[in-house]
């Protein structure tokens, strides 16, 4: 900013040629900053291509095959058993993505009217803030350390301690989307409310809530996406199952640690099934991450 | 409320205090919220406390010597990090000069007018997505698709350039190169976003003065635009930064876990995340002390990266703020 000088008027000399000419210098070197940048853009783009490329021709075969229903559904397959799927996967990975949501979700939301609603300004309010935001930073893995230490050395692997772990990572995204969802409550709504009598409480459940709720639900949305997708947490907490589940409190199977697992065999077959658990993963995150767009977008 | 409406009903007037019931329901509710704010507190201090708790044996037994040894040996316990530290700090790096420049094309593409706003919103689409990914699954993309692509180039590099330490080794596999390619794809919507808020926080009128002082495009953006969003993409590569230090799954995948210190960008290096997701399911009592301490190091690595680019974004928001 500072090296261009607004200050020295120069209307009192004879108007000089404004115009600019195609080969300048100056124009050259824009052109060819900008044939850059597109082809930078067009690169960055290139490995999200390749990765749907990839997910469709590897694993799409197997999803949209003959056999879907034996993948879907049937038990992961042994050394060079052929056949085989990744249901109790799927299942494992949406029960532990269902407990860190019913944990992390009311929290989440309770912490965020606090912050946005009832004492923005208060030490509390900027601390929790201040720790939510360090904690969306925060390495996934840590969040499964932790619940080894706290749960797992004491109840040994299960689907509870993966939910928890998932939950602590949850828990941050949900707070930071619902309090900012929540700030945007027009003043001049909560003051008509106020203004009727009601208590902080009513202004909360009957004006901010429901006003914010479309902000709120996105954030949970991406959460949830963000959720279903880790794997480094679940690695020493679930552990992982050969298995449907069938209580909350044994090792249980899910997508991302199959696909861990699976990616370093030397079966084809397993490898092929790494491949289908990914295009599946990837279809729950997106199915949530579009379900995220829906309900964020403005009703007026 | 009910209470409120039915007075209206039957003495014709619209007002009344709150009754006792909505008093209680109100201070209850507020301290519920209370106590689920204060809960974020408790929870960053309980996750210090429990991992540090853990790693306290470990700590006595190894004390400083643990960050500065190279070896780990389980069956004699013999226990360091230097390889794990060095190759987190090496692969974030290498990521962050790929992933920054890449991140900070894409924002000035996004936010400089270079695409109808439609489209824009189709490749802010398409790189948003490319955050949603999950880290496992480029992992396997990693392993069957960049790792045989960079095969030949990391060969021809290595026979041609090999007394240059970058090239000093042979890809033979997993590697350094693939591990930090894979973990700057994964940086780039982080640090592309966070750069498109810096960009965006700049008044309009800011680049309407420069162009209308005769500015070309690229002019305008390099001496006016960067240097007026710096702080903010200093935010995004620290914060950026802070993301690659703590990815574990693609790197676990695709390093190599090797327990080496190379500056070559084809050897198998290792990583303190992807250390501590390849040997905690099967350590016993006394690696999983070992793990813990390194996994206490981790967290003081990402804690001060992250603090510190929380702070520049916070400055950042505050200028522009300010300014209004």
């Amino acid at each position: 900013m500072s090296d261009i000088d607004v200050t020295t008027g120069v209307a009192a000399r004879p108007v000089p040629q404004l115009g600019r000419k195609v080969l300048e210098v100056r124009a050259l070197k824009s052109g060819f900053l900008t044939a850059l940048t597109w082809i930078a853009a067009l690169l960055a783009s290139v490995p999200l291509f390749s990765v749907i490329y990839m997910l469709l021709a590897q694993g799409g075969t197997r999803l949209f095959g003959a056999d879907f229903v034996e993948v879907l559904t049937g038990l992961p397959p042994a050394g060079f058993e052929m056949g085989g799927g990744i249901g109790p996967a799927i299942v494992g990975t949406l029960v532990m993505v269902a407990i860190a949501a019913a944990i992390s979700i009311p929290l989440g939301i309770l912490a965020a009217i606090y912050l946005g609603v009832l004492e923005p300004k208060s030490h509390i309010a900027t601390t929790s803030r201040f720790l939510a935001k360090v904690l969306t930073g925060f390495p996934s893995i840590l969040a499964g350390v932790f619940v080894y230490a706290v749960l797992v050395i004491r109840y040994g692997y299960s689907a509870w301690a993966g939910g928890v772990a998932l939950a602590v990572l949850m828990l941050p995204t949900v707070v930071l989307a619902a309090e900012e969802a929540m700030a945007q409550v027009p003043q001049r709504m909560k003051d008509a409310a106020y203004g009727m009598g009601c208590t902080r409480t009513q202004v909360i459940w009957k004006v901010v809530l429901p006003t914010g709720l479309p902000g709120i639900l996105t954030g949970v949305m991406l959460a949830v996406a963000g959720a279903a997708g880790e794997s480094a947490p679940l690695l020493f907490t679930a552990l992982f199952s050969n298995y449907y589940i069938s209580q909350l409190t044994e090792p249980t199977a899910s997508l991302s640690i199959l696909i861990y697992n699976f990616s370093g065999m030397p079966f084809p077959n397993q490898i092929e099934l790494a491949w289908t658990a990914s295009l599946v993963l990837v279809l729950i995150v997106l199915v949530f991450n579009i379900l995220a767009r829906l309900v964020g977008q403005p009703k007026v | 409320m009910a209470k409120l409406f039915k007075a209206a009903e039957t003495a014709g007037s619209v007002s009344g205090p709150p009754g006792a019931a909505e008093y209680l329901n109100d201070r209850v509710f507020r301290g519920v919220a209370w106590t689920s704010a204060f809960l974020i507190i408790a929870l960053t201090a309980y996750i210090l406390w429990e991992i540090g708790r853990e790693a306290v044996p470990a700590m006595q037994q190894h004390g400083l010597g643990f960050l500065t040894g190279t070896t780990w040996n389980v069956s004699k316990e013999e226990f360091g990090v230097l390889p794990e530290i060095l190759g987190t700090l090496y692969s974030s790096l290498l990521a962050l000069i790929v992933g920054g420049v890449f991140g900070i094309a894409i924002a000035i593409f996004l936010t400089q007018d270079f695409l109808h706003h439609r489209l824009a919103t189709v490749f802010r689409t398409i790189v948003e997505m490319l955050a949603a990914i999950p880290s496992v699954v480029f992992g396997l993309w990693g392993i069957y698709v960049v790792i045989p692509l960079l095969k030949p180039a990391a060969e021809w590099l290595h026979g041609h350039l090999g007394w240059f330490p970058l090239f000093g080794t042979d890809l033979s596999g997993p590697g350094m190169g693939p591990a930090a390619l894979v973990l700057a794809i994964m940086i780039l919507p982080t640090v592309a976003a966070i750069s498109v808020d810096a960009f965006r926080r700049i008044p309009y009128k800011v680049k309407e003065a420069a162009y209308g002082m005769g500015t070309t495009r690229w002019e305008a953006i390099l001496k006016v635009m960067l240097p007026t969003a710096s702080s903010g993409i200093l935010a995004a590569l620290v914060l950026g930064f802070g993301r690659a230090l703590g990815e574990t799954m693609a790197l676990a995948m695709l390093i190599g876990n090797a327990n080496q210190i190379s500056l070559s960008l084809f050897s198998p290096a290792n990583t303190l995340a992807s250390l501590l997701a390849s040997n905690f399911p099967e350590a016993g009592q006394i690696e999983v002390q070992a793990l813990m301490y390194a996994a206490l190091v981790l967290l003081a690595i990402t804690f001060v990266v992250n603090v510190a680019g929380l702070a520049v974004q916070q400055y950042t928001i505050r200028k522009f703020e300010g300014k209004k």
